[in-house]
C-alpha cells in the first residue's frame, strides 16, 4: 500500500532509479483494484495481462538502457471514452457495449508512444453525459471518501481510481467540468486544459465545441507530467492548436511572482454551501500570505453559464450521436420483433379503420433506428438528444442554439476582460461537497445547475484546474478552483503548485 | 416557450427516438421545466453580438491532397451489427 | 411558342471534384472499386473521428466560383445537414448553409443553331459538400435487406445552383452543356455522368396567362436524370404534365407543398416520390469539428488568373482572329481544349483558319472516333496536318487525292511527302502541265469549239483526259490552263 501513498513524480524517479520496477508497481496497483475496488466501481475493465506485459516490456527495456518514453512504466487510467485499437470502447453505453474500435486515439498513442502502463478503462456517465457517474449503463461508482456519495462526474471512475489509491495517473475529459468537479469531489487534482490544447482525435465525441481531454491525478506536479505527454498539435484534429507545448513539469515547482488572483463577487452569490465558501476564502488567504495581490474582478455573465450550456451540448451532441443509428456500428435493435411490433400496430390501425394511422406509421428502417436508440441510449442521453433536437429544429433555432453562442461570447468577453486585471482566477468548483447517490437523478434541471461554477471556461475555452484546498466537517474534500486565459497552463499549473506547496490537502487520502 | 406534447413527439421523431406513453410524459415534463430555465437567455442583451460557435476561433487548417491507405473491409465492416462480406445490411431503403 | 405557358427552369447540379483523396480523409476517390473497400474510420463516421478539410478541394471550388463569375465572400464555414439515411453513417452531411463559398455568379449561354436567343443565367450559389454513400437493394441478401456501399461517401462535390432563368428544356441542355464545358476546361472535374460526377435536379414550374391574370403553378423538383438525354425528355415530358393537371384541379404555386417526382427513363415519365413532411427539418447548425475557410484576395485572384481562357472567350477569338463561323467555332470549342490546341496549331501554321477548321471537324474528329483516339494519340500531327492544307493550296498536292493521303498519314504515320511518294502522287510542275493541255487543246477541236461557245461544262472532258493521262495533275490548274489556251486562239 505504501507505494501507491506516493505521487506520480516520485513514482517516476524510482523507476528510473531502479529502487521499484513496473510490474511491481503495476502489481500494486492491480492488488490494491481488487482489493478495493468492488466496493468503489471505479474500473468496467481491468486488463491485468496487458497491464502486466507493458510493465514487463517497460522493465526490460530500462534494464539494457534503452531509450524510454516520458511515463515509463507508469500506470495510468483511463476513461472509456478513448478509442484503443482493437479494445472495447464503451462510453459506458449499451449502444457501444461491444465495440471496439479499428484505430488509437491520439491521446492513446501517445501514452503508449510514452511508455505508459494502460492498467483498464474507467467508469463514467454514460456519453460523459451527467455529474455523477450514476448514468453509467453498466454500474455505479462511488466516493471513495463516503462510499454513499457520488465521486462526481463524468469522469467518475478516473477520479476515483487516483482517489482510491488504485492508479496514481488517470485520463478524464471535460465538456462542462467532468473532470475539474469530480477531482473536486474526491479530493484529488483535475485539470481541463485549453481548448485544442490536446487532440480530441479518437475521443467520442459529446459536445465538439467543448469536449477536452485533461490530467487527473495527486498533485499539480503529477498533472503537469501527463499533460506534458498527451498535449500537442494533431494534424488529425482540425481544432487541436498549433502551439508547441512548454515544458510544463521544467517549471512546474517555480512560483509565480507578482502573481495577482482574481475573486468573481459572483462566485460567492446565493446557494454556496458555507463551508466551501470558507475553504475558498481561506485558500486566497494563503496566495495573499505567499505574496499574491488579490483583487475582485466581474464575470456579469456567468450566470447564464449554466442556460447557455445546456443549449450548446445538448444541440452538438444531439449531432454527433446521430451516427448510433443501428446501420453502421454498435448496437441494432432484434429485427424480428421489431417487425412483429410494426405488423401487430398496423393490424390493430387498419381493424380501427384509420388509414392516415397506416400511412404514418413508420417504415421498417425508420422503426429500426427508433427502437435502437431507444434500447441503446439511457434516460439522460436520450433527454439531452430531445433537448438539442428541440433548440436546433425550424423555429427554435434563433431562440435557443443562435441566441446561446452570442451569450458564450459574452461570457468570453467577460473572461478577456478580467484576465487583462489578474492572472488567475480563483473560486469554488461546486457550490457544496459531494452530494448522496440517488439525491438528484429525478431532477435533471438540479443536476444541471451543480456545473454553474464549471460551464464558463469549457464555453470560454480556457484552461482551469481543480485541485484540494479543504474539507468539510463530516470529510468530505473541498476543491479549490483556478482558471487561467487561453494557453496559460503553466502559469496555472505554477500558482497551483504554490498553493500545494504551502499546504497538505493534497496529502490527504481517502480512508478506504 | 411552452413545449407541448405535440412537440415533444414530433422531436422524438425527428431524433430517432422510440419513446413509450409513459416516457413521453416525463420527457414533456422535464424538457418543459429545463427549456423554462433557459429562456432566461432571452433577457440577455446581445444586440449586435457575434455568435461564437467555436471555442477557440480559428482559421483555414487543410491537409493536403493525398491519398492514404483506406480500412480493410473486414475491419470496417467488423463493427457493424448486421453485414455480409461486401456491406453493411439494413432494412430495405426502397419506398423510402 | 405554341404552348399557353411559360415553363420556368432551375438547375441543381452536382459536380464531383477531381481530387485524388476524399474532402475530409485519406481515402481514395477512386470509381468502380469493390465495395467498402475505399473508407477509413473517418468516412465511415467512426465515434471519435474528425474530419480535416482537403486543401485541393477547397481550391478547386474556388476556381469554379470565379470561373462562374461568382462573389467570393471574406468568410466562408461548413454546417451540419442532418438527416437519417443508411448511406450517411454520421447522421448528418457536412456541406454549407448560410455562408456558401460563392454566390451571385453567371453563366451565358447561347446557341449555334439560333434556337433560343443567348441569355444569361444567373447563378444563385456554389458550395461544397461532401457526398453519401450508396444503397443497393440486394437480392441475394435476401429478406428485403439493402446493402450500403460507403466508398462515395465523403467524396468532394461542388453543388452549383442556378436561378430559375431558363424557359425550355434546349435552354437548360444549353446551360448544362455549357456548363460541363467549362468545368472540363478548368479541370476541375471530369463530369463524367455516368459515373455520377455530374448530377442534375429540376426545379420546374409553368406560368399560365389566364384572362384572370398569371398564375403560377406548384413547383416541382425532378430527380433521377442520369443524362442530359433525360433531363431533356424529363422537362419535355413535365411541362405539359403540369398544365393538365393544372387544367383539372386548378391548383397553383402555395397551395400544395413542393413535390418531389422521379424520372422513370424506361417509362418516358415523372412519378411522384414518397415525401415525408418532417424530412424538410435538417437542423443545420456550424460544424465545431472544422474552422471556416478564408480567402485572401491575393488567392482570389491567383484563381482567376490559372483560369486560362475560358471556351466563351475562346468561342469569340475564334470567330474574330480565325475568321471561322460561329457554328465552326462552337463545335471546335466543344471538344475540349486540346481539340482547340490542335486547330490552333494547324491554323497557324498554314495561315488559313478556316481550312484547318475543315480538316479538323470533319476528318480529324471523324479519325479520333472511328479510332477511339485522343487527340495526343492522333499519328498526324499539327504540323505534319498544316503542311498538307498548305500543299493543296499551292496546288502541289491535288485536293481530290488529299483524303488518301491523310488517310496514310493516319494509317502508318508518315508524314505528307512519304504519305505522297507511298501513293505515287507526284507535283507536276507548270510546264509539264501547259504542254500536256496544249496536246490535248489540240486533239479536241470540237470540245474547244464548244467551249469557246459559251459551253463551259464542256471543259470537264478535257480536264477528265488530263486525269486519265496524268492522276497527279490538279484538275483546277488544268480547267485554268485550258480555258485560257482555248481563249487565247480564239484571238
Amino acid at each position: 500500500m505504501s507505494i501507491l501513498q506516493r505521487t506520480a513524480c516520485e513514482l517516476l524517479r524510482s523507476l528510473e532509479a531502479g529502487e521499484i520496477s513496473s510490474v511491481e508497481l503495476t502489481t500494486a496497483c492491480l492488488e490494491r483494484i481488487s482489493a478495493t475496488d468492488d466496493r468503489v466501481g471505479a474500473f468496467l475493465r481491468v486488463d491485468e495481462k496487458r497491464a502486466l506485459a507493458q510493465a514487463a516490456a517497460v522493465d526490460a527495456r530500462r534494464a539494457k538502457k534503452q531509450p524510454v518514453g516520458r511515463l515509463a512504466g507508469l500506470p495510468v487510467a483511463v476513461k472509456d471514452v478513448l478509442c484503443d485499437r482493437g479494445q472495447l470502447t464503451t462510453c459506458a453505453s449499451r449502444m457501444l457495449a461491444d465495440f471496439r474500435p479499428p484505430y488509437d486515439s491520439t491521446v492513446v498513442a501517445k501514452l503508449k508512444a510514452a511508455d505508459a502502463v494502460l492498467l483498464g478503462r474507467t467508469n463514467m456517465d454514460e456519453f460523459a453525459m451527467g455529474g455523477s457517474t450514476e448514468n453509467s449503463a453498466f454500474q455505479v461508482t462511488r466516493n471513495p471518501w463516503d462510499l454513499e456519495r457520488t465521486p462526481g462526474g463524468s469522469s467518475g471512475g478516473s477520479a476515483a481510481s487516483v482517489a482510491a489509491g488504485m492508479v496514481p495517473l488517470s485520463i478524464g475529459t471535460d465538456t462542462g467540468g467532468s473532470i475539474r468537479q469530480p477531482a473536486g469531489l474526491c479530493g484529488i487534482v483535475g485539470m481541463k486544459p485549453t481548448y485544442g490544447r490536446v487532440s480530441r482525435y479518437g475521443l467520442v465525441a459529446f459536445a465538439s465545441s467543448l469536449d477536452q481531454i485533461g490530467p487527473m491525478a495527486h498533485t499539480v506536479e503529477d498533472a503537469a507530467l501527463l499533460l506534458e505527454a498527451i498535449a500537442g498539435h494533431d494534424p488529425n484534429d482540425s481544432t487541436s492548436l498549433d502551439e508547441p507545448v512548454p515544458a510544463y513539469t521544467a517549471t512546474v515547482n517555480q512560483p509565480l511572482t507578482g502573481l495577482r488572483i482574481g475573486i468573481a463577487k459572483e462566485h460567492f452569490a446565493e446557494g454556496l454551501d458555507a463551508e466551501v465558501e470558507q475553504a475558498v476564502r481561506a485558500a486566497v488567504k494563503v496566495y495573499e500570505s505567499l505574496g499574491a495581490k488579490v483583487q475582485e474582478v466581474s464575470l456579469p455573465h456567468g450566470k447564464h453559464g449554466v442556460a447557455t450550456y445546456y443549449v450548446i451540448a445538448p444541440s452538438e451532441a444531439s449531432s454527433n450521436l446521430a451516427r448510433y443509428d443501428g446501420a453502421h456500428y454498435g448496437y441494432r435493435t432484434n429485427e424480428q420483433e421489431m417487425l412483429a411490433e410494426l405488423a401487430g400496430e398496423r393490424k390493430k390501425l387498419q381493424a380501427a379503420g384509420d388509414q392516415r394511422g397506416v400511412n404514418e406509421l413508420d417504415t421498417a428502417l425508420v422503426r429500426m433506428y427508433r427502437r435502437t436508440r431507444a434500447e441503446g441510449f439511457g434516460p439522460e442521453v436520450k433527454r439531452r438528444i430531445m433537448l438539442g433536437t428541440y433548440s436546433l429544429s425550424a423555429g427554435y433555432y434563433d431562440a435557443y442554439y443562435l441566441k446561446a453562442l452570442k451569450v458564450r461570447r459574452l461570457i468570453r468577453q467577460d473572461f478577456d476582460r478580467a484576465f487583462e486585471q489578474v492572472d488567475l482566477i480563483a473560486g469554488p468548483i461546486t457550490a457544496s461537497p459531494a452530494f448522496k447517490l440517488g439525491e438528484m437523478t429525478d431532477d435533471p434541471l438540479a443536476m444541471y445547475l451543480v456545473d454553474l461554477y464549471t460551464v464558463s471556461a469549457n464555453l470560454a475555452g480556457i484552461p482551469g484546474l481543480c485541485l484540494p484546498c479543504g474539507q468539510s466537517e463530516c470529510g468530505l474534500p473541498i476543491g479549490l478552483q483556478l482558471q487561467a486565459p487561453i494557453l496559460q497552463e503553466e502559469s496555472l499549473l505554477r500558482g497551483a503548485r504554490m498553493f500545494e506547496q504551502a499546504t497538505d490537502w493534497h496529502k490527504q487520502r481517502a480512508p478506504l | 416557450m411552452a413545449i407541448t406534447r405535440q412537440d415533444v413527439e414530433k422531436v422524438a421523431l425527428l431524433a430517432r427516438l422510440q419513446l413509450s406513453d409513459a416516457e413521453l410524459a416525463t420527457m414533456s415534463d422535464q424538457l418543459a421545466q429545463i427549456v423554462g430555465y433557459v429562456d432566461h437567455l432571452a433577457q440577455v442583451d446581445t444586440e449586435g453580438v457575434e455568435p461564437m460557435a467555436h471555442a477557440i476561433e480559428q482559421l483555414n487548417v487543410f491537409r493536403a491532397d493525398a491519398v492514404d491507405m483506406s480500412l480493410p473491409r473486414e475491419e470496417a465492416l467488423a463493427c457493424a451489427p448486421h453485414h455480409d462480406a461486401r456491406g453493411y445490411l439494413v432494412p430495405a431503403v426502397l419506398g423510402e | 411558342m405554341s404552348e399557353p405557358y411559360t415553363t420556368i427552369i432551375g438547375l441543381e447540379v452536382h459536380v464531383q471534384l477531381a481530387t485524388a483523396s476524399k474532402l475530409f480523409c485519406g481515402c481514395s476517390t477512386r470509381f468502380g472499386a469493390e465495395p467498402n473497400t475505399q473508407t477509413c474510420p473517418v468516412c465511415i463516421g467512426m465515434p471519435g473521428t474528425l474530419p480535416v478539410m482537403n486543401r485541393r478541394a477547397i481550391e478547386l471550388a474556388l476556381r469554379t466560383a470565379v470561373a462562374l463569375n461568382c462573389e467570393i465572400p471574406p468568410r466562408t464555414k461548413w454546417d451540419r445537414k442532418q438527416y437519417y439515411y443508411p448511406d450517411l453513417p454520421k447522421g448528418y452531411q457536412i456541406s454549407q448553409y448560410d455562408l456558401p463559398l460563392s454566390a451571385n455568379g453567371r453563366l451565358e449561354i447561347s446557341d449555334a443553331k439560333d434556337r433560343f436567343a443567348p441569355k444569361t443565367v444567373r447563378i444563385i450559389r456554389a458550395h461544397l459538400e461532401e457526398d453519401a454513400g450508396k444503397s443497393l437493394h440486394d437480392e441475394e441478401a435476401g429478406k428485403g435487406d439493402s446493402l450500403i456501399d460507403l466508398n462515395r461517401t465523403g467524396t468532394p462535390l461542388l453543388e452549383i445552383v442556378s436561378q430559375p432563368d431558363l424557359r425550355s428544356s434546349a435552354e437548360a441542355l444549353a446551360f448544362l452543356k455549357e456548363l460541363k464545358l467549362l468545368l472540363t476546361y478548368i479541370a476541375v472535374s471530369d463530369c463524367n455522368m455516368q459515373e455520377g460526377s455530374l448530377r442534375v435536379d429540376a426545379n420546374i414550374n409553368l406560368h399560365i396567362e389566364t384572362p384572370q391574370g398569371r398564375v403560377a403553378t406548384p413547383i416541382v423538383e425532378i430527380k433521377n436524370m442520369n443524362s442530359f438525354r433525360a433531363v431533356e425528355r424529363a422537362l419535355d415530358f413535365e411541362a405539359p404534365r403540369q398544365y393538365r393537371e393544372w387544367q383539372e384541379t386548378g391548383r397553383v404555386l402555395g397551395e400544395s407543398p413542393k413535390q418531389t417526382r422521379g424520372w422513370d427513363d424506361e417509362a418516358g415519365i415523372t412519378r411522384a416520390q414518397r415525401s415525408k413532411e418532417e424530412s424538410s427539418d435538417y437542423r443545420y447548425f456550424p460544424d465545431p469539428d472544422l474552422v471556416p475557410v478564408s480567402f485572401s484576395p491575393a488567392e482570389i485572384a491567383a484563381a482567376k488568373a490559372s483560369l486560362g481562357e475560358l471556351p466563351a472567350a475562346l468561342r469569340g477569338r475564334l470567330e474574330s482572329v480565325y475568321g471561322l463561323p460561329p457554328y465552326d467555332a462552337d463545335v471546335l470549342v466543344n471538344q475540349g481544349r486540346s481539340i482547340v490546341d490542335y486547330f490552333l496549331a494547324v491554323a497557324d501554321a498554314c495561315q488559313d483558319g478556316k481550312s484547318a477548321s475543315n480538316w479538323v471537324t470533319q476528318d480529324v474528329l471523324r479519325v479520333l472516333k472511328e479510332r477511339n483516339l485522343s487527340i495526343d494519340e492522333l499519328p498526324v500531327s499539327s504540323d505534319a496536318l498544316a503542311d498538307l492544307i498548305a500543299r493543296i493550296k499551292s496546288g502541289k498536292l491535288p485536293s481530290p487525292r488529299a483524303r488518301d493521303v491523310f488517310q496514310a498519314m493516319v494509317d502508318s504515320g508518315v508524314d505528307v511527302s512519304q504519305a505522297m511518294n507511298a501513293l505515287g502522287i507526284e507535283s507536276v510542275d507548270d510546264s509539264e502541265l501547259v504542254a500536256l493541255c496544249q496536246r490535248i487543246v489540240a486533239a479536241n477541236p470540237k470540245i474547244a469549239a464548244d467551249v469557246r461557245g459559251g459551253k463551259m461544262q464542256a471543259i470537264g472532258a478535257l480536264v477528265g483526259q488530263a486525269k486519265k493521262s496524268n492522276p497527279n495533275v490538279d484538275p483546277n490548274r488544268v480547267r485554268e490552263i485550258c480555258l485560257e489556251l482555248i481563249q487565247s486562239l480564239s484571238h
